[in-house]
């Protein structure tokens, strides 16, 4: 449970403190600090169940068939990193606090940092690979987002998609390497794929396996060629710098390739490629380290090299290669936290990290200067810090390295040296020379207390290890190499003095070249003048990398262009020949199995249909010049379908089809007022052209194909028998189970209940949306204009004084007369629904027909005087009530909308089934009533629009308690 | 009857497509709306044409189950009519809130160019 906690606490952490106001700068630094010290310290509280060789575990199980787990897992190795990633967390809260403005945005930037402390310790701790990767990927989100904290700045955005871009596509690479991994060994449970190296080592996928993780770790380390990401992202804020891109994300890769080590190294691949990538990067971070002249690109070149280093260390496959590297990344996390630091100071009190500045701040800042100078003294590999200790086993490796090899001892006594130079020009351009008058932008001088602070922890921590190993780090380190080596570990002591050896010759000999290369660099070449890196600036990863994301993207931009359109009639056309290719090669390929006898012929079908099919056919021709017409015709249509229902026994499906055409062409109706003008051809004198002709005759061609198409698939359906498993289900557990005997019904509010849930949300959604759309509807400046239609003596009759005059007053009068028999009519679809033909949704609809109908005879104005609708609280009541019945359900310890009938005895309706269902269908009434009279009115508001600008004179007053605002 | 039956979903549909491929909003209008018949009575036949039966259960006979009607087509039609509206009602309003927007009724939200 606690083990939870070191990785739950700062994800929490970042949830609150991304809630706290902008301006409580402490509030945020204290809680952040806090969130790291309680990691910290728990994780300390670990250390007597680490030292005595236990594996602190936990899990939850999640898919168990899949074997993916949330599994966390500490072992010696992983309580070493989480004690690094939470402890110099502290440290960098501490420093941030003080290094960011009053300006930044401060809660994003320590929401973003807890939740990349917590990614960061969920990768260390996680004892499942496929959550690894999961916690991976999220560092490299993190990331992206911390890169780009000063988002208005270009270099900072660039820089946070490079290096999403390599580091994402890296983890891509990890994902796919850790599931081929799990699949050879059978599980993805971390301490099953260490016990089976063997395996892993043998199997025909190794090679694979090994570069598709190699790709994750080299990409996420910034190793040769990946390595150009980590420079740009020096945009970022320096705590960012001296936190994820020295001390902590960057050490994934490598730590990545240390958890795997026991099982994938050891063989001549892990070697070339591992080997092979870190020497590169190794000497060539070095090289290039020396000519930046930002103070920021020399730490992150020299950050490239010491990660180069490191994977050169595990690539040598060796043990004790080994054990240098692990011990190698604890001395460089606390050497580069601190130098970034501190050049975070230098550019925050200075103003400038440009080298060329830079002068003579040993006198003004003396403190940080002592403390930047031990730092880089550590980076150097100066003896009794702890820099040396790892460079000579460094040394002693290399030396030792295959059999009479010469090459790889000199390559690292360059690289020794090339380290030494960078070191040096740090120091000695920054801290020494003349004292700056006037040419920086600020007058450098020392920083707050407790910005330094962290700092001096740091450097404290450099001379500790440098001078006292043995008992300082070396329990530590006993413990994280035992677990991360298992059997292989290697005997091996971290101590100061080894006596005159190899190893120590050649540490002087780098000293010696260093010192010699730096003068001649300076004296004879004078590095400062110079803006580019020789020899290797031409080896522009970024400047490649930039190229080939033109590229894909110009390439993906033509593709577009190629192959889409904005218009929607191509994109119809298309999508509808695709839909009857597919369609038809389906329909084609299926064998008619069992055929079925026709039903009889009934002539009054066919007459009905002739009616209806020419009225189809009709209001398609209409549909352009006579839209009213089209309407009418379409609504017969309509009529003809619900009819066709009713004949084929499907009475509930007419009810619907018959209340929702109603529905439909009085919303239509109302639509066609904001529609423009168009006039027939023969008026206008406009004829078609070719191209009309044309492209009506394609589209024709297709309409045709697919009736034709639909038409064949229909009989084909029709004239075989099909399998009525579901049918006898549902038609023999209906009343048992749904207690009703309308089947129809009960699958609805029952069976499906979920689905029917979703719909009436959709419905709600939709009427929501409409009214949404409708309050900030601009009618087009010609519809405002009184419709043509409107003629003889009403034309200049306002609205609510037609009522007056007797417009429309014998169909007003019935109407109204023919309400109440409506909203009965509604009651009593609902009320029977369960049993027999009706339900909720024909209900709601004839109730929203009874409102419409007064609406329409007696103007909105007049009904709204009198009558108050509240469509939002019907609506809201009505799914209210659904997903409480279905919540209902959870009270009684059954799934979600699970049904109950109940028998109750009333007087004068004797015995009642009362399913919930029916409850259920109640909210489906009250949200069809909400949602379609809620269309229907806001449709009708619009024409008050033009009511308002024709008539003058009061209208009648609206109540205003409850009125709704329409537009 | 099958045929009559096949040839109506068959006229719908493509009086429906036809629609659906105009330049003008209120044809797509009409055109989802025709094509939403078709569909509807193309997922109907899914249940087979049955004249007669009986759409709800009468107790006594309860275990013949081809004297019945497929209930389970008809609970996806009923479903689909209702989202049909919904759906067209928004596409109804979607269609006069571009007029009002672009000023022309053409799909595209502009006139085609003549070329």
């Amino acid at each position: 449970m606690w083990l939870m906690l070191i990785v739950l606490l700062p994800f929490l952490g970042s949830l609150c403190v991304a809630f706290l106001p902008s301006n409580s700068k402490n509030w945020e630094a204290w809680l952040a600090g806090l969130v790291a010290a309680a990691s910290t310290v728990i994780t300390l509280c670990y250390f007597p169940t680490i030292a005595s060789n236990e594996v602190a575990t936990l899990r939850y199980e999640w898919l168990p068939t899949y074997g993916l787990n949330f599994s966390l897992r500490m072992d010696g190795f992983a309580w070493l990193f989480s004690l690094l990633v939470s402890g110099i967390g502290i440290l960098v809260v501490l420093y941030a606090r003080y290094y960011l403005s009053e300006k930044d945005p401060i809660p994003r930037f320590f929401a973003f940092f807890l939740a990349f402390m917590g990614a960061m310790l969920g990768i260390v701790l996680s004892g499942n690979v496929i959550q690894m990767a999961l916690f991976w990927e999220l560092t490299s989100l993190v990331s992206f987002m911390l890169i780009g904290y000063w988002h208005h700045r270009a270099d900072a955005r660039r820089g946070a998609r490079m290096s999403l871009i390599v580091t994402a596509t890296g983890g891509l690479c990890l994902l796919v390497g850790l599931v081929l991994m799990g699949h050879v060994v059978g599980s993805y449970e971390l301490s099953d794929i260490l016990s089976s190296g063997d395996v892993l080592r043998e199997h025909s996928w190794y090679l694979a396996i090994l570069v598709l993780v190699a790709l994750g770790a080299l990409t996420k380390s910034a190793q040769f060629p990946f390595h150009f990401w980590l420079p740009r992202a020096m945009a970022a804020p320096t705590p960012v710098s001296a936190y994820l891109h020295s001390a902590t994300m960057v050490k994934a890769g490598v730590f990545l390739l240390m958890r795997f080590w026991p099982v994938l190294a050891g063989t001549e691949a892990w070697s070339y490629i591992i080997g092979f990538a870190g020497l590169i990067t190794l000497v060539m971070g070095a090289f290039v380290a020396i000519f930046q002249q930002d103070l920021k690109g020399l730490l992150a070149y020299s950050t490239i090299s010491h990660l180069g280093l490191i994977t050169l260390l595990l690539g040598m496959g060796t043990p004790l290669a080994a054990v240098a590297a692990l011990f190698h990344v604890l001395n460089h996390a606390t050497f580069k936290a601190s130098l970034f630091m501190a050049a975070g100071i230098i550019d925050h009190e200075s103003g400038t990290r440009d080298l060329r500045q830079l002068t003579g701040l040993r006198k003004l800042m003396p403190i940080t200067a002592t403390l930047a100078m031990v730092a880089a003294a550590a980076m150097a590999g100066v003896p009794l810090l702890n820099g040396f200790l790892s460079k000579e086993m460094f040394f002693a490796e290399a030396a030792g390295f295959g059999s009479g090899n010469t090459w790889l001892p000199t390559l690292a006594v360059i690289a020794g040296a090339l380290s030494v130079v960078y070191s040096l020009r740090f120091i000695t351009e920054v801290f020494f020379g003349p004292v700056p008058s006037g040419e920086l932008p600020k007058t450098p001088k020392e920083p707050p207390r407790w910005m330094r602070f962290p700092i001096e922890m740091l450097v404290v921590l450099c001379i500790v290890v440098g001078t006292m190993p043995g008992v300082t780090v070396a329990p530590a380190l006993n413990l994280a190499v035992h677990h991360m080596l298992g059997a292989y570990t290697p005997e091996y002591s971290v101590q100061i003095w080894h006596g005159f050896n190899l190893p120590l010759l050649m540490s002087v000999l780098a000293f010696g070249f260093g010192l010699v290369l730096y003068f001649l660099l300076q004296r004879r070449y004078g590095i400062s003048r110079l803006d580019k890196v020789p020899l290797l600036h031409r080896l522009d990863g970024q400047r490649e990398f930039e190229r080939v994301l033109l590229a894909v993207t110009s390439f993906a931009v033509r593709v577009e262009e190629k192959l889409t359109s904005e218009r929607l009639q191509p994109q119809l056309f298309w999508l509808l020949l695709v839909t009857l290719v597919v369609g038809g090669l389906t329909v084609w390929r299926s064998p008619i199995e069992a055929v079925r006898s026709p039903i009889g012929f009934e002539p009054m079908f066919a007459v009905l249909w002739i009616v209806g099919g020419v009225c189809a056919v009709a209001a398609a021709y209409q549909a352009k010049h006579h839209r009213l017409a089209a309407l009418i015709l379409m609504s017969a249509t309509g009529i003809v379908v619900s009819l066709t229902f009713a004949l084929f026994s499907a009475p509930d499906l007419a009810l619907t089809q018959a209340a929702v055409e109603v529905v439909t062409t009085v919303l239509i109706l109302l639509g066609l007022r904001w529609l423009p003008k168009r006039l027939t051809p023969d008026v206008t004198g406009v004829k078609a052209t070719l191209r009309d002709y044309r492209r009506r005759i394609r589209d024709g061609l297709l309409a045709v194909a697919i009736g034709l198409g639909m038409a064949a698939t229909t009989y084909m359906v029709l004239m075989s028998a099909g399998p009525t498993k579901l049918t006898d289900f549902f038609i023999q557990h209906a009343l048992p189970e749904g207690g009703g005997t309308n089947v129809v019904n009960v699958i609805l509010v029952d069976f499906r209940g979920f689905d029917t849930f979703g719909e009436i949300t959709v419905l709600g959604v939709v009427a929501l949306t409409i009214y949404a759309l409708l309050r900030r509807f601009r009618p087009a400046p010609e519809s405002i204009e009184l419709p043509a239609q409107r003629l003889g003596d009403i034309k200049n009759v306002a609205p609510w004084q037609l009522a007056r005059r007797g417009y429309l007053a014998i169909p007003a009068i019935y109407f109204r007369a023919l309400m109440p028999v409506l909203v009965l009519l509604a009651l009593y679809f609902l009320y029977r629904g369960h049993n027999l033909p009706g339900g909720g949704f024909v209900a709601g609809l004839t109730l929203t027909v009874a409102l419409v109908l007064q609406y329409m005879v007696s103007g909105t104005l007049w009904i709204e005087a009198k009558l108050r609708i509240r469509p939002h609280q019907w609506l809201g009541s009505g799914i209210l009530l659904a997903l409480l019945t279905g919540v209902g359900a959870w009270l009684f310890g059954y799934p979600f909308l699970t049904s109950h009938t109940a028998v109750v005895n009333l007087p004068l309706l004797g015995e009642l089934h009362l399913p919930s269902a029916f409850l259920f269908d109640i909210g489906v009434f009250a949200l069809v009533v909400g949602a379609s009279s809620l269309l229907l009115i806001a449709l009708a508001h619009q024409s008050l629009r033009s009511h308002r600008r024709h008539f003058s004179g009061k209208p009648p007053t609206l109540r205003k308690r409850g009125a709704m605002r329409w537009s | 009857m099958e045929l009559v039956y096949a040839l109506v979903v068959g006229v719908l549909c493509g009086v429906g497509v036809w629609l659906l491929l105009r330049p003008r909003t209120f044809q797509v209008v009409m055109g989802l709306s025709i094509l939403s018949y078709g569909v509807n009575l193309f997922l109907f036949s899914m249940g087979r044409l049955s004249v007669d039966k009986a759409p709800v259960l009468l107790k006594q006979t309860a275990d013949a189950i081809a004297d019945y009607a497929d209930p389970v087509p008809q609970a996806l039609v009923l479903t689909a009519i209702v989202i049909g509206f919904a759906m067209l009602a928004l596409f109804l309003v979607v269609m006069i809130a571009s007029r009002g927007l672009t000023g022309t009724d053409h799909v595209d939200g502009v006139e085609e160019e003549e070329s």
